[in-house]
């Protein structure tokens, strides 16, 4: 039997491989390296992976190539974008997850247990979470330029692994995050079966687990459909999970509130844009010949996402739990942009979740800094009167609902019009009606949060707000300009899209 | 100057000047508020003076590219129609603010907060009218409602944050069957010729009739609940009870024209066909608005309630004479916008400085003014004499116009709308009897009368109010080439006995 060697572009792989390097130093660091040094160094190796990472992506952004890894890996436009937000909503992120105070001093101890406390007391912090993240961030860059059904398996395990993990680091509430982070992990290895037992029926009926193998027989129709359609169901499942599109959003609330902050952050911004670019990649092309198949079932499970998203969340007193139930309002409106399936429709896709990725950050940025002596208050009847307390922090995070709601000169605007009115091109009139509406439930509690904060009178409990450490302050004002930049001049960044947004196959 | 984009920067470079001032000096931002909108008033002044009166095309044109991608261009330009609302906003805007010198102490944030807002929402008052791309339109017509929200929530009386959510719910609720309406005409631009938000060009579209009724009802929601139309007006009580006179003045005078405005700028212009199947209804919808205004304002205790019944009322007119589609209706409703604009200030301001000293809006609260304070009451019984239309104010010669223009067309309307103008009487001279004469109520015997810089305030109002009810020709003038514009554009000719507007 005869082996040859496998043929890899490493330039074009790269980003990836610069994260995975880091991710395993950091594991070192962390094994042998002094308490004392730990974090710092731990946060410089993590950053200085991102913006080499990102070097790289801006270097490649112009190559092409479906044979990067063996025909594994696909490298064009799309997968630039997609790998430059995940990175960049990487860092602000990481500059959250830099506060020690977020996470437990020993994940392994039992919570409330005579070991916890003695971490917590002798500083004997564990840095975990900067090589989990780092390894996390890897799965999500892999995951969308994945081009077999293997690659992007093992991509998603990959993404998702670390941050079940991350979900339960939570320093206070402990057994809340626990919970968090077993609910997240039975689901996801649910969703996860779901996934393989459709790539496996899409096996069956290409007999290929390459993309352009599966594209090739939707092409030529020559394959049974049924096993098609059981592999476009069960696969949608799996990614539609990670979405947290509705009905397989069952995790995020709880998912949202439990997660140390910092990780919800990082969470919903990067996993949204890797799950989304997989998804785009896949519908767009290997299943685009098959649309009428999917699309029907994407059509409705839009409409039930955003409209569900935006009515539960108007009943929600917590503030993770409401941006929670705001992220699936909003991946209804961001799966119109599968439901497009024009260029227009790719275009606002990658600008939506860029833009969004940014906003949320910022926000979660914001409910980091919001405390009392217990920690972190996310009880929304707390939040009265912050804009008289600390009106900064309380204008910071009016804009980022703004722009979740969709007013005009936020990003979230651009992103809602571009989006939306790629749908409607399409002909897909009833999600865009569907979008508006919802829209405009969605505003309300939106501003609810709003006229707490503004217009409510202060109650005296003791809450207070943190001065940010310049590591929160860079993301909570980068997150500002961005969202308002990207809402009063967006057309450098949607032209920069548009040139790169056409996939190859 | 032509320029309208330096006209609609002024006010910005002002905002940024208050809002370098130090807190402690809040006379400082005072002043400069009141200069800045005093150089824009100015401003535009000179520039109506350049206007081509003869010329239906749009004037003052400028144009920059903002967002290439979607074919998006910051572009703007007037006609008669949105020039004569430029300039009543920017003539408002300093009578707001002397006459309210005092009026944003007491809020939730600072004074200078307060100009601040004013000054943005200045800028944004001229865009709005300005702008003749539709999705500049919708950007400055949503943004417009941060400010206006954070003034009646920050600065208000009473319940001021819930009135403050009922306005910005029911706004951006319309605000988003426009969008929906937009996205749809500028998919369909991108079908006939290339993606546009250039207003002549989307008048251009091909469409079949189901389409254009349901974008029609799209803006028409958007801009009736604006407006405020019966039954898309219960926001509006609500919120003119709970703001500032200062924050009503431009509320009601101007924010809620852009709703009058849109109909005729954008119902009509991009959708004739979808305009003529809903008359009908809207005129219908207009004549109860006008019955309804009135007997709800006959049953008001609260004063400022009170004049928001009336504006509903008024607003009945206006859009009655819109849809009446006949030149006289037109100039008429356009002129009505302009001269509701000053006598709901000239109320507002009035109805300010009384409850501001009686510290009390309840009619019943006050009494035997006349006597008291002269002057105040004298300036009240004007304003209402002028929201009631008395001829030689001139409110009378705008709703005179509109009466004759729809009469002409539709005489069952214009006769049930007479009724409005008989109620009216009631809805003003009652409060002017309750408040100004009978015996002096407790309370009120100390009232001072107004001060020097409330009446020069209120002296350009009143000039106003009683200068164009007896010549009305200098502003006829520069709208009745529009208004012939747009029904000769709508294919229709003015039924045959007519004898408006000589």
């Amino acid at each position: 039997m005869e082996f040859s060697s496998p043929v890899l572009n490493y330039t074009l792989l790269s980003p990836m491989l610069i994260l995975l390097g880091g991710a395993i130093i950091g594991v070192l660091v962390e094994a042998f390296m002094s308490k004392a040094l730990r974090p710092i160094t731990q946060l410089s190796v993590t950053i200085g992976s991102l913006i080499l990472a990102l070097v790289q992506v801006w270097r490649i952004r112009n190559d092409q190539s479906l044979t990067a890894a063996m025909g594994s890996v696909v490298i064009d436009g799309p997968a630039v974008l997609m790998q430059a937000s995940i990175l960049i909503i990487s860092l602000i992120s990481i500059l959250l997850i830099a506060d020690a105070q977020q996470f437990t001093a020993l994940a392994a101890s039992l919570p409330g247990s005579e070991e916890e406390r003695h971490a917590l007391q002798s500083g004997n912090q564990v840095t975990e979470v900067y090589p989990l993240t780092l390894f996390a961030v890897a799965g999500m860059m892999l995951f969308p330029v994945s081009s077999d059904l293997i690659t992007l398996f093992v991509a998603l395990e990959v993404l998702s692994l670390p941050l079940y993990l991350m979900a339960g680091l939570s320093r206070r509430r402990r057994l809340a995050s626990q919970e968090a982070a077993l609910k997240y992990f039975l689901l996801g290895a649910f969703s996860s079966a779901f996934f393989l037992f459709g790539a496996a029926f899409l096996y069956g009926y290409s007999s290929s687990i390459s993309f352009s193998g599966i594209r090739s027989a939707v092409v030529g129709g020559s394959g049974n459909d049924v096993f098609l359609l059981i592999g476009i169901s069960f696969l949608s499942v799996g990614l539609l999970f990670k979405v947290g599109a509705v009905p397989f959003h069952a995790w995020s609330p709880d998912v949202y509130q439990g997660a140390p902050t910092p990780v919800t952050a990082f969470m919903a911004a990067a996993t949204k844009i890797a799950a989304f670019g997989a998804m785009l990649r896949i519908y767009y092309t290997v299943f685009a010949n098959a649309q009428w198949s999917w699309s029907p079932m994407l059509i409705i499970i839009a409409i039930i996402t955003m409209v569900f998203g935006s009515l539960v969340a108007i009943a929600q007193r917590d503030v993770k739990r409401m941006l929670a139930y705001s992220s699936i309002a909003h991946a209804g409106f961001l799966l119109t942009g599968i439901i497009a399936l024009n260029k227009a429709g790719l275009e606002a896709s990658l600008f939506y979740l860029f833009a969004y990725g940014i906003t949320t950050v910022g926000a979660f940025a914001v409910v980091t800094l919001v405390r009392d002596s217990a920690g972190e208050v996310t009880d929304l009847n707390r939040w009265k009167g912050l804009g008289k307390r600390s009106p900064w922090v309380a204008i910071a995070f009016a804009t980022f609902l703004l722009s979740f709601a969709g007013i005009p000169l936020t990003s979230g605007f651009i992103g809602k019009f571009s989006i939306f009115s790629a749908a409607y091109e399409s002909g897909a009139t009833s999600v865009v009606i569907a979008g508006v509406l919802s829209s405009a439930v969605a505003a309300f509690f939106y501003i609810r949060v709003i006229v707490l904060m503004f217009f409510t009178d202060p109650v005296e409990d003791g809450t207070s707000v943190e001065i940010p450490s310049s590591l929160t302050s860079i993301t909570v004002i980068f997150s500002m300009i961005v969202t308002i930049a990207l809402g009063v001049f967006p057309a450098p960044i949607l032209d920069f899209i548009s040139n790169l947004a056409t996939f190859i196959r | 100057m032509n320029s309208l984009v330096l006209l609609m920067l002024l006010p910005i470079i002002g905002s940024i000047a208050v809002a370098a001032t130090p807190r402690t000096k809040e006379v400082l931002s005072k002043q400069l508020a009141l200069a800045t909108t005093v150089i824009v008033a100015i401003a535009t002044l000179a520039m109506a003076m350049n206007f081509q009166r003869d010329n239906v095309d749009l004037q003052f044109v400028e144009k920059y590219s903002w967002i290439p991608t979607f074919g998006i261009n910051f572009s703007v330009g007037v006609d008669g129609l949105a020039l004569v609302l430029i300039l009543m906003s920017t003539i408002l805007a300093p009578i707001v603010v002397l006459s309210g010198w005092n009026e944003a102490h007491g809020g939730r944030w600072s004074v200078k907060t307060f100009y601040i807002l004013i000054l943005v929402l200045e800028t944004m008052m001229i865009g709005v009218f300005a702008a003749t791309d539709v999705f500049l339109f919708y950007v400055i017509f949503e943004a417009m409602l941060i400010p206006v929200y954070l003034l009646i929530g920050g600065y208000g009386t009473g319940e001021r944050s819930a009135a403050a959510v009922k306005f910005l719910i029911y706004s951006l609720f319309g605000g988003l069957l426009m969008l929906a309406s937009i996205i749809a005409l500028y998919v369909m631009s991108g079908a006939q010729g290339g993606h546009t938000f250039d207003l002549q060009a989307l008048s251009q579209l091909e469409m079949s009739s189901t389409t254009q009724n349901f974008l029609f009802l799209g803006f028409f929601i958007a801009f009736a609940i604006k407006a405020p139309l019966w039954p898309l007006h219960t926001w509006l009580p609500d919120a003119a009870a709970s703001a500032t006179p200062g924050t009503s003045v431009l509320l009601l005078g101007v924010l809620d024209k852009v709703g009058t405005f849109g109909m005729i700028r954008y119902c009509l212009t991009l959708f004739p066909e979808a305009s003529k199947t809903f008359t009908p209804l809207i005129m219908v919808l207009a004549v109860i608005s006008i019955v309804y205004g009135a007997i709800l304002a006959i049953g008001q205790k609260d004063l400022k309630r009170l004049i928001a019944f009336t504006s509903i009322s008024h607003f009945g007119f206006i859009t009655m004479g819109i849809f009446a589609m006949t030149s006289q209706g037109h100039s008429g409703a356009t002129l009505y916008m302009f001269n509701h604009g000053f006598s709901t200030a000239a109320l507002f301001i009035v109805g300010g400085w009384m409850i501001a000293r009686r510290g009390s809006s309840t009619i019943a609260d006050f009494g035997g003014l006349q006597r008291i304070t002269p002057v105040m009451a004298w300036s009240f019984f004007l304003a209402g004499m002028s929201s009631l239309a008395l001829p030689g104010l001139s409110s009378f010669v705008s709703e005179f116009l509109v009466l004759v223009g729809t009469f002409t067309r539709y005489p069952v309307h214009a006769v049930i709308a007479t009724f409005g103008i008989v109620l009216a009487a009631l809805y003003i001279l009652i409060p002017v009897q309750k408040a100004l004469h009978g015996p002096t109520a407790p309370g009120n015997e100390e009232l001072r009368d107004l001060n020097i810089r409330e009446k020069v305030a209120i002296a350009p109002v009143m000039a106003m109010i009683i200068a164009l009810g007896f010549y009305p020709s200098p502003l006829l003038n520069v709208i009745n080439p529009a208004s012939a514009h747009v029904i000769a554009q709508m294919g229709f000719t003015d039924p045959a006995p007519t004898n408006g507007d000589k």
